[in-house]
């Protein structure tokens, strides 16, 4: 094992996943000069980026420029993508103990957290999540519905997830017609009979989520007034007592812009975006055809804990918001992959470090890794994977250098490749997906659009003569 | 960030100790596991109490017996704790006011985790790697 990572014997690396953690593990290893690696990724879309395309906001295109940085690591010769190559399926963890000396999972936080409450699943009731993929043009959540006739909408939550939903509802036709948001989400957002729609935060201005940039841009607005209530845009004593004893000056200026928004009146806008803060969702009620009309809330308190956070507490005051559309953002979590051990208090891969741990004996599992969300949770933005993949490549390194790497029987790079495409003949490489982005942006060109996206695998195999 | 999302990125339960074992014991598992702290809990794995370095080097400053006493003669009963879903940054301010440098974290009156002032510093200085990251790659990409 002493030549292993040297030109004769280069280490290779199977990253599953093609997001931000898989695209920063890869770059983070290319980087180190002492190390001769092969990095294949393996993606179960025929597209790359993960989030990036379908979860980042089709309104905040500078987002996505981190994708060049994603490109200069993809062009690198010791990189190979394996696109529409899904892990569990087309390749198992038996195939790719075989080929790799080690892997790493950067598969991500797919599914949202449910609210627990009566009425969850009534027609009208949806995770914010599935809204989000289906507009920005996953294949998986094409054939989605989303009622948007409907005039009232609730969307619960004030992370980032809800505030890009509910931006989304009450952009304009003319605004969204700039973006890559898909062509049936555009359709269906242009004919869209929403007027209302209302976030709802469980505690008060000074807890919420979302960041400042994020809240001033939701008063600025074409086709929407913002409204927020001015009993609840003042602080409640515990919030007060809390930000004097330790003043934070982001939080300051989030409690400003929101008594601001309380302060202004509607300009007649179409569409009114109003936040509410201190409810929670008690119930969904529907009607005889299982349709959602309303939703139950209920009015809390905050009280300050011997930790020092102020918890929600539900009051005896309750409240029927009108709503008939529910997006729920409550929090995501990963889902487990097959054979991998999983930490389902918290939906990460159980790890330390990094390093994939045996539930039972709390020990390594040799050879394998996590980055990214399904390692640490859904927190932090796009950057943070960065660290976030170091920590994991310093575990890696370091079990390199004590030899405690898988044993491959088929350590070559023809090797796996021979086996990829036996299993998947149709598997997408980096340059086909630089075609299918080169297409993407062609047609989005006359439409003065980033890029006009395809949304169906068999369009993508299609565009690519397969 | 909530103190859920730290103890998601943390390898396995809280190494907990007994109040009727020693401080020897106590002091071994600390050692073994290099960690500062040991959550004391009951059988049905509610904390009762901490013991830190700090618990036992003070003891021991006055009675060089220490080492054969209980945990429980020596541990604070008095725990501030914590739940998973508190938000990370008022529980990192508390940590500093009062000088805490455990706290045990209970779901449903069953100990679930602890987060220490280190994990506290690390979480906060990968938010910040994170946006300073994040905003370096989009200004990089505004002047190209």
């Amino acid at each position: 094992m002493g030549l292993l990572a040297t030109p004769v014997a280069p280490l290779r690396v199977a990253i599953i996943g093609s997001g931000p953690a898989a695209f920063y593990t890869a770059e983070h290893l290319q980087r180190r000069e002492d190390l001769a690696v092969e990095i294949d990724m393996f993606e179960r879309l025929p597209t790359p980026f993960g989030l990036v395309r379908g979860g980042v906001a089709p309104d905040h295109q500078k987002i996505k420029s981190v994708v060049a940085a994603f490109d200069k690591t993809a062009a690198d010769p010791r990189f190979q993508f394996y696109g529409y190559v899904e892990f569990g399926k087309d390749v198992t963890l038996a195939d790719l103990r075989e080929h790799y000396h080690q892997i790493v999972y950067a598969t991500g936080a797919q599914t949202d957290r449910r609210m627990g409450i009566p009425g969850e699943d009534l027609r009208g009731s949806h995770p914010a999540t599935e809204f989000v993929a289906w507009y920005n043009g996953h294949p998986d959540y094409q054939d989605c519905q989303f009622d948007l006739r409907q005039e009232r909408v609730a969307v619960v939550g004030v992370g980032n997830v809800a505030v890009d939903v509910a931006r989304i509802l009450c952009r304009t036709p003319e605004e969204l017609a700039a973006t890559d948001i898909s062509d049936r989400a555009l359709d269906a957002l242009k004919q869209s009979q929403v007027r209302e729609v209302y976030m709802l935060g469980r505690r008060g201005p000074a807890q919420a989520a979302f960041t400042n940039p994020e809240i001033k841009e939701l008063g600025e607005l074409a086709g929407a007034d913002i409204v927020v209530l001015p009993e609840e845009a003042q602080l409640d004593e515990p919030s007060r007592a809390a930000l004097e004893k330790s003043p934070d000056r982001a939080t300051q200026k989030k409690v400003e812009i929101l008594r601001g928004y309380a302060r202004r009146r509607p300009s007649g806008k179409p569409r009114r975006l109003i936040l509410r803060f201190l409810v929670s969702p008690v119930e969904l009620i529907g009607n005889a055809a299982g349709q959602i009309t309303a939703m139950r809330l209920v009015k809390n308190e905050l009280a300050a804990t011997a930790a020092g956070t102020l918890r929600p507490k539900p009051t005896n005051t309750f409240e029927e918001l009108p709503v008939s559309l529910v997006f729920r953002s409550v929090g995501y979590k990963g889902v487990p992959l097959p054979g991998v051990p999983f930490n389902d208090d918290w939906g990460v891969i159980l790890n330390d470090k990094g390093r994939v741990l045996d539930p039972d004996t709390r020990r390594p599992v040799v050879g394998e890794y996590a980055a990214g969300w399904i390692k640490r949770g859904p927190t932090g933005v796009i950057g943070t994977n960065k660290p976030d993949a170091a920590e994991t490549i310093v575990s890696m390194l370091e079990d390199l250098a004590q030899g405690a790497t898988l044993r491959p029987a088929h350590p070559g790079r023809e090797a796996a490749e021979v086996l990829i495409r036996q299993r998947q003949p149709n598997y997408v490489s980096y340059a086909d997906w630089r075609r299918l982005d080169e297409i993407e942006v062609t047609r989005g060109r006359s439409q003065g659009r980033p890029r006009v996206k395809f949304v169906r695998v068999e369009e993508m195999l299609a565009a690519l003569g397969r | 960030m909530n103190i859920a999302s730290l103890l998601a990125t943390k390898s396995g339960p809280p190494i907990t100790i007994r109040p009727e074992q020693s401080v020897r014991e106590a002091i071994a598992l600390l050692s073994r596991h290099t960690i500062g702290a040991l959550v004391a809990v009951n059988a049905a794995n509610t904390p009762v109490g901490i013991i830190s370095e700090r618990d036992i080097v003070r003891e021991a400053a006055r009675d060089e017996q220490v080492f054969a006493r209980s945990v429980g003669d020596i541990m604070t009963r008095d725990v501030i704790t914590g739940l998973p879903q508190d938000d990370l940054l008022s529980v990192a301010n508390t940590m500093t006011e009062k000088r805490i440098r455990h706290l045990p974290v209970v779901d449903k009156g069953k100990l679930v985790g602890i987060v220490s002032l280190g994990d506290v510093v690390k979480a906060q200085r990968d938010k910040y790697l994170g946006e300073v990251e994040t905003l370096e790659t989009q200004i990089l990409a505004d002047k190209q």
